[in-house]
Formats: structure tokens, sequence, C-alpha cells
């Protein structure tokens, strides 16, 4: 064989290519970039340090996918892990294409870098928005389809023949003749050629890996305590911090006592921020009883009066008002003055608190030169533009190392708490590990905002709408991520699915009524504003089918008959709840339909009435069109716990606030779905060839109003405003 | 000083006998499977094993737990019973972010080994502490099912 031309190649290639190459020990293909990355930004990142991802990024390696001179293959994934298993789908995707095992893949996080790991469908590099396999689903399968075609080529310019005369298949190259070689001992020789002009991917056909259940990559170290995550870190010299921030929110420090926090053991150090005051001491313990005991003047600042009962008549005022136009469609207010009968619901859905269970955390390390974060971050650019924006150190010089997330749900997509860590870490000369308690994480997010949409439709005298008006009234947590809002002065979160409604109506006009809360900050929350618009819009359909006396999935369905895809999951829905069937008294079903996140999501819940409030769910059926399914194990697992955080939030939860301070501090006053009364959640996915969507967000967003409209089947009573506990309603 | 017998070893440590074992366990021991969630014994992140019984670890001070047995999710393992558990952990893919499942199994270890009857209603009633933001209950009660059945004691 050629072993020893193949040595001699290497040897020489090795010297030729230098630098990181070697050190990395293979071949880097990243194969694609970003559609609008230019190659000369690429090109200018090779000129900086951050050429050791890969010497070859003026051509795209290096981006994506390493392998190794083992043969083992390094995925740098542009998406972080916080339990929804696209680390695994990625890795599918990449070894689809690569012609390896899932065994044989690495995850790597990807570091901070606009022009490689943008997310083209967020235009920036985030996680979030369920744009996940979305956005990755081409760029990876690309990237390991690049690398496949250069393996063989070295493999057959080593064996003299045709590189079609090869092919590759678990993790090696095979010859017309038998031969053989690993990819390991074609790196080298793979990493001198360009990249080719066209790559083809695999048809859905020809998938072998994509598409069938894979057990998730991260799962085997979540069982044992091997799994780390922010809060488990340990870097050497590090101490603990935490922090108390003013209780209301704009509010600042005036001035601390702290004799009493310093004489409790181990506590090192006390900061003072202008908004907070954080200890550091030798373990956790100690920094939250050193916090207990700071005695802090507070200046509460302009919000100090401010309830969540003011903040509700603000909102509901706003909603009687026009603000801006989000969009229009024909004419609302003629067929509004000519409809036989108008109809109007006001809808109202609460403050949220995320709450993931691994409570804020960062680990920061500041010197002279340059700053290390180890963070688990949804926006890795973002925790590197903060820290060098606070420690006057270029953006180069600050190194995220991002972990895993203990949960996430849109909290980790701000920052505040990575500004936090890198204040305290750069008054004091060594490393901390913030971690904040319970109470701190609850009364300090980023909150979903609170909302009133306000719905007037004109109805025909078929009991169909000919259209409607709809209000929404809220925050802007567009204005506040992105600094400002467009020249329309809409806010396109807020506005999603009002503005697009699947039904067919000849006359729309959405307001849009920015008012902010001033009390919170406001931010995303799992479902984002898909989920606040499809609550209002499935509600309210649900009311004018009622209120027309046409059953509402049959009702649905005739103003749907220009969106077959969703009129299809509808029929799949009725097939799997038995939607037809009758019930007994005391039990209903509610349904809500939606086209979310790229995926057509349908659901019913099925519910009987227990006494005069009790609700006792039966049924939970899902259907889900999500396009091509990479790894249904996570699409199913998706849907399951997408459905339950949302039940949860629609049955018990609110965020209050009274004298500008937010009320609930821990899990008995911000209760969650526990054991005996989570329903088990029925899936179906639908074969489908469309493009993937997204389902991280999809379940959650669709459970609130297929609840709420089941307990009007039930109760007889129409509930408007979230959660249900606030009309008395609890779980059985 | 306090002593403490963690996963059948005993260390003396310099910290005040009210801090909860759970820091003991994280900050000082090293031993960072067992997780923060709330500190006040609601959410159960933070369950290991005293004398076999599940408890609370965030709300345990650590000068409590002196002559007693401590067993974390790091050493759950050596237990037969305990591998099934993880195993059908795997099996039935529970874990999404994974931060509350080493609370959630060793509640679950606790139920098996504890009860030689497991209905719905004992999983209901062992697991009721442990909250799952992620949400992934169903998995988790079919996991307990599934090693119930395996070892006989499951009686619906």
């Amino acid at each position: 064989m050629s072993d020893n031309h193949l040595t001699q190649e290497s040897a020489s290639r090795r010297q030729f290519l230098k630098g990181s190459t070697a050190a990395m020990g293979g071949l880097m293909v990243g194969a694609w970039l970003p559609p609008f990355a230019p190659k000369s930004a690429a090109a200018a990142a090779v000129a900086t340090q951050k050429g050791a991802l890969g010497d070859r990024f003026a051509e795209g390696f290096g981006a994506f996918v390493r392998v190794g001179h083992d043969g083992r293959v390094a995925v740098i994934s542009p998406k972080i892990e916080m339990g929804q298993g696209i680390h695994t789908g990625i890795a599918m995707m990449v070894a689809e294409e690569l012609e390896v095992g899932l065994d044989q893949i690495d995850l790597q996080e990807a570091p901070p870098d606009a022009d490689l790991y943008t997310d083209t469908l967020l235009q920036f590099q985030a996680t979030g928005g369920s744009t996940s396999t979305r956005y990755t689903w081409e760029p990876l399968r690309r990237a390991g389809a690049t690398a496949r075609m250069l393996l063989v080529e070295a493999a057959a310019s080593v064996w003299k023949v045709e590189a079609g005369q090869c092919q590759a298949r678990d993790g090696q190259v095979l010859g017309p003749d038998g031969q053989a070689l690993g990819y390991g001992k074609l790196v080298d020789l793979a990493a001198t050629y360009p990249l080719p002009e066209t790559v083809e991917l695999k048809q859905p056909e020809a998938f072998r890996l994509i598409g069938t259940p894979a057990q998730r990559l991260d799962t085997p170290a979540k069982v044992n305590g091997e799994a780390k995550f922010t809060i488990d870190l340990d870097v050497p010299g590090m101490l603990i911090t935490s922090a108390r921030a003013c209780p209301v929110y704009g509010g600042t420090v005036r001035q601390v006592s702290d004799r009493a926090a310093r004489a409790i053991p181990g506590v090192k150090d006390v900061v003072v921020l202008e908004n907070a005051v954080a200890v550091t001491a030798t373990n956790t313990w100690a920094c939250f009883e050193a916090l207990k005991a700071l005695d802090i003047e507070w200046d509460y600042g302009a919000n100090r009066e401010l309830n969540s009962a003011r903040l509700g008549e603000k909102l509901h005022e706003a909603s009687r008002r026009d603000g801006v136009v989000a969009a229009e469609n024909g004419n609302i207010d003629q067929s509004l003055d000519t409809a036989a009968t108008q109809f109007e619901a006001v809808y109202e859905q609460p403050f949220l608190s995320h709450s993931p269970l691994e409570p804020m955390t960062c680990v920061a390390h500041v010197q002279a030169d340059g700053c290390d974060l180890w963070v688990g971050t949804q926006v890795p650019g973002l925790a590197q533009q903060t820290a060098a924006s606070i420690t006057g150190l270029s953006p180069e010089q600050i190194r995220i190392h991002n972990q895993w997330i203990g949960g996430a749900f849109g909290r980790r997509l701000d920052f505040d708490f990575i500004t936090q860590a890198v204040q305290i870490a750069s008054k004091v000369d060594y490393p901390v590990k913030l971690t904040w308690s319970r109470e701190e994480d609850m009364t300090h997010d980023m909150y979903r905002p609170r909302y009133v949409d306000r719905m007037t439709a004109a109805i025909g005298d078929d009991g169909y709408p000919a259209g409607w008006r709809h209000r929404i009234a809220g925050g802007s947590i567009i204005a506040r991520y992105l600094g400002g809002l467009p020249d329309n002065g809409v806010d396109f979160d807020a506005v999603e699915i009002a503005v697009d409604p699947v039904y067919h109506l000849d006359d729309l006009k959405v307001h849009y009524i920015r008012e902010e809360p001033e009390v919170v900050p406001i931010s995303w929350w799992r479902g984002v504003g898909v989920l606040r618009g499809i609550y209002a819009v499935e509600c309210f359909i649900d009311e004018l089918a009622h209120n027309a006396g046409i059953d509402p999935l049959t009702y649905r369905k005739t103003l749907l008959q220009h969106r077959p895809r969703v009129v299809a999951a509808l029929e799949r829905l009725a097939e799997q709840s038995n939607w037809g069937d009758p019930l007994p008294e005391g039990r209903g079903r509610g349904l809500a339909v939606g086209e979310v996140f790229g995926s057509v999501v349908a659901t019913v819940v099925e519910l009987s009435a227990v006494g005069d409030k009790g609700i006792r769910i039966d049924r939970l059926v899902t259907v889900v069109d999500c396009g091509l399914v990479t790894n249904p194990t996570s699409v199913k697992a998706q849907m399951e716990g997408g459905t339950l955080f949302g039940l949860s939030a629609a049955l018990f939860n609110e965020i209050e606030i009274e004298q500008g301070q937010v009320q609930q501090e821990n899990f008995h006053e911000y209760r969650q779905l526990r054991m005996g009364e989570a329903p088990s959640v029925e899936v179906d996915i639908v074969p489908s060839a469309e493009a993937p969507g997204g389902v991280g967000e999809a379940g959650t967003a669709l459970i609130g109003p297929a609840l709420v409209n089941a307990v009007h089947a039930a109760f007889g009573d129409r509930v408007r405003q979230l959660p249900l506990t606030r009309s008395g309603y609890y779980i059985v | 000083m306090q002593t403490v017998k963690v996963n059948n070893q005993t260390h003396v440590v310099d910290v005040p006998g009210d801090m909860p074992l759970l820091w003991v366990l994280r900050d000082i021991l090293k031993l960072t499977g067992t997780k923060f969630g709330c500190g006040i014994a609601q959410c159960g992140a933070c369950t290991v094993h005293m004398d076999g019984q599940p408890i609370r670890s965030c709300v345990l001070p650590v000068g409590d737990v002196s002559g007693r047995e401590i067993t974390t999710i790091e050493a759950i393992g050596e237990q037969p019973l305990a591998q099934k558990v993880q195993r059908a952990w795997l099996d039935h893919e529970v874990a999404q972010c994974g931060y509350c499942q080493s609370g959630q199994i060793m509640s679950a270890v606790a139920l098996l080994a504890n009860n030689n009857r497991i209905d719905d209603h004992a999983i209901d009633q062992a697991m009721a502490g442990n909250i799952c933001r992620c949400a992934t209950y169903t998995r988790i009660r079919s996991a307990i099912q599934d090693v119930s059945e395996s070892v006989g004691v499951w009686q619906p």
C-alpha cells in the first residue's frame, strides 16, 4: 500500500501548513460561510488570533468541522446546548454527510465570531427563536459533505483512481479494489485541496441517520453527576460571589454597612456596584449569609410606587388607543360599520419569570491583558461585547468559554448577570463565580412582558368574520434589546401572528400601542411573540365559533381553505384526539392551531370539571408538522416538555409588583407543575418532506389557548386572563 | 470542625455547623453533581440520600449529619438498582437540560429501594418534591415504571 507515500506527503504538508493546523492535528473544514459573510471578512479573521480556530478561514476552513489525525471529528456548534438536543441534531447532520458514526463526533462550542457563526434567521450569533435546526440544516450538512468530498479526493489521489470510484463509509474511504483508508490518514492531504465548487447534499431518501431516533450525546453525563454547568465550574484561585441588587428596578445603592457581613467566616470582599452589592467568599453559603447580613440603604428611584394594578390599568387604557398600525388589509372600519354583529374581547397575559433551575451564574476572570468568561450563554457575541465595554479590553481579548445551560427558556439571551460578574471581577484580583440565590434570580429576572390584546370582529350573517381589528398593548422587547424600534414604530415581535393570523380575513387591522412597564426589564421568554399572538388569536377564533354555534374545529377549517398544510394538521388532530366523539357533561375539549416557527402545530386539551373550579386534564394531544425531522426523539421530547412548560405558566404563573418590587421570590410563590399534576402529552409527528421547522417553542405557544378553550367547553366559563389560578381555577 | 461521611469516605471539614450539607458537598468536597435550585427545599435539585432516605441537602445543616451515611449522585451508581435507574433514564431519553436530573434520580432510587409495591400514586408522592423546568415528568414516570417492573415491584 501507499502508506509511505502518504507519510511523506503528510510530513511535507505539515511543514507547509505549519501553525495551528499542525498544532490542532488535522483537517479543518468549515466549508461554508454564512451567505452574507464576505470572504474578505473571513480572511481578516485569520490575521487575528481567531486564526487559532483553523488557519484556512479565507477558504472557509475550520468553522464547523475538523477531522483529526486520529479520525475523530470535531463539530463546532454555533448553537449552545440547553436541553433542546441541538448538539445531537447538529452532530447527526454532519455525520450523515461525512459518513461517520455519531460516536466519532466530539462537540465544541463556537467562540463569538459574527462572520462565521451568525444565524441568518436571527441576524446575529445566538441560540433562540427556535431557529437552531432551521438555520444549521443547510450549512452543517454542507460542511460535512465538503469534508467528505475532500477526503475522498485525497484517497483517490493516493490510489491513483477517480474519486467517483471511491466511496466514504464509517469514517473511511473505500477504493475500487478493496482499498481502505481511515479519515485520519487522509486529512493532511485533503487539507491541501481547494474547496469544491459545488457540493451535492444527500436527498432525504438516502439518509441513514437523519430521521432515525438517536440517543442524545449529552445525556449520559446527565445521569451520573458528571455534567458540568456554569455553577459547577472551579477555576484555580476562584472565589464564589453573589449579589443583592436594589429590589426596585432602576434603584441604586446609597450606602452600605458591611461589618456583620465581613465577620462571617469565609467572606473575603464586599464589592459595591451602582445598583447592587456583592460579596466574595470561599463558599456560596457564606456569600448568601453575608448578603443577608448587609445593611444596605437603597435609593429606590423613580419606580418605587409602581404596582401591578396600576400597570394593568395603563395597559387597558392603552388598548383603547390606536398606536401605530402594524398591518392593514381591506377596510375594517367599514366592515365594522356594516357588519351584522360586532364582537369584542380583551385578553390579558401576565409578566412571567423564566426561573430556570440553574439560577444565573457566570465565572469571570479579569486581568490586565484579557478576560475569561466561563458561562452558559445564548449570545456569546453580546457577552463578549459587554465584557469589553466594562473592562476597556478589546473584544478579541475577551475569551468566552460557553457552557451547557441548566435551563434558559430565553433567560440567557440576556447578559445582565454577565455584566454584573465582570463588574465584580474587575474590582478584585482573582476569578469569581457569580451564583445568584433563587430569590435574586426570581426578583431580578428580565420578564416576559404583560400584554393586553383588544380584538373586535365584524361578523357576517353566516357567523363568520369579515375581519377584525386587533389592538396590542405592551412593552417592547425589541426596543430594549436592539436599542430602538424600526422607523414604522412597530415591535415586530409583539405583533407576530396578529399581522398574519392563519385565517382568511377580508379585513384586518393590527395596532401596536407601546406601553412600557418601566418597573421591570422585559425580555424573551420561550415562545416569544408567537406565543403571545397565538394566545389572543386562538382564544378569539374559538369565541367566534361558539358565538356562531359552529364546532370550533370545523369553523377554523372553513377559514383555512387556503392553508392546506394547516387543514391537514387539524384533520389529523381531529382523528388523534377523537374530536368528534361525544363527552359526558362536565368534560370538554379545547383546541388551538398555528403556523409557528416554521412548523404547523395543533393541540387539543381534554379536561374534566371537578367541582366548581377544579381542573383534571384527561388528555393532551398535539400534532406537529415540522417538516423533515432530524432526530424524532428530540422533536417528541421538545413537544412534550415545551407543552408542559407552557401549561405550568398558563395555569399558575404571574409575576406581580407592589411598591415597585417583584413579589414572587421562590418556587412556593411561583409554583410549577409537579409530577402528579403533569399529564402525558401524546405527540403525533406528521411525516413531511417540507423544510425543517422549529419545535423548541412550538408546544409552549399552543397550550395556553387550547387549555382556556377547553375550560370554556367544560365549565362554560370564558376566561380571558392568564393564569387560570387568577380566576380561581386549580389543578386536581 | 464537622465530620461528614459521604460516599463511604469520612471528611473533617472546617465549616460552621449550620452550613447546609449542599454547600459542603459542592463547595468544600467539590461534589458538584448535587445541584442548587431554590435553597428552601422546594425544588429537589439538591436531593441526596441520608442512610438511604432522600433528603433536601439545601436545608439540612451539616452539623446534623454526623454519624449518618450520605450518598450522592456521584456514587449512587455503585448500587445495582441505581444503575438500572440510570440506564432507564437513558433508554427513555429523560434528560433535557439535565440540571434537575441528579435530584430526580436520587428520589427515584430511594422510592425503588424502599418500597416493595409501587404504583402511579407512589410515583406522584415520591417525586412531588422534584421540579423539572423542562417538564420531563412523563418520561421520568415511564423510566420509574420500567425499573419497577424489571425488579418486580410494579403493582398498578
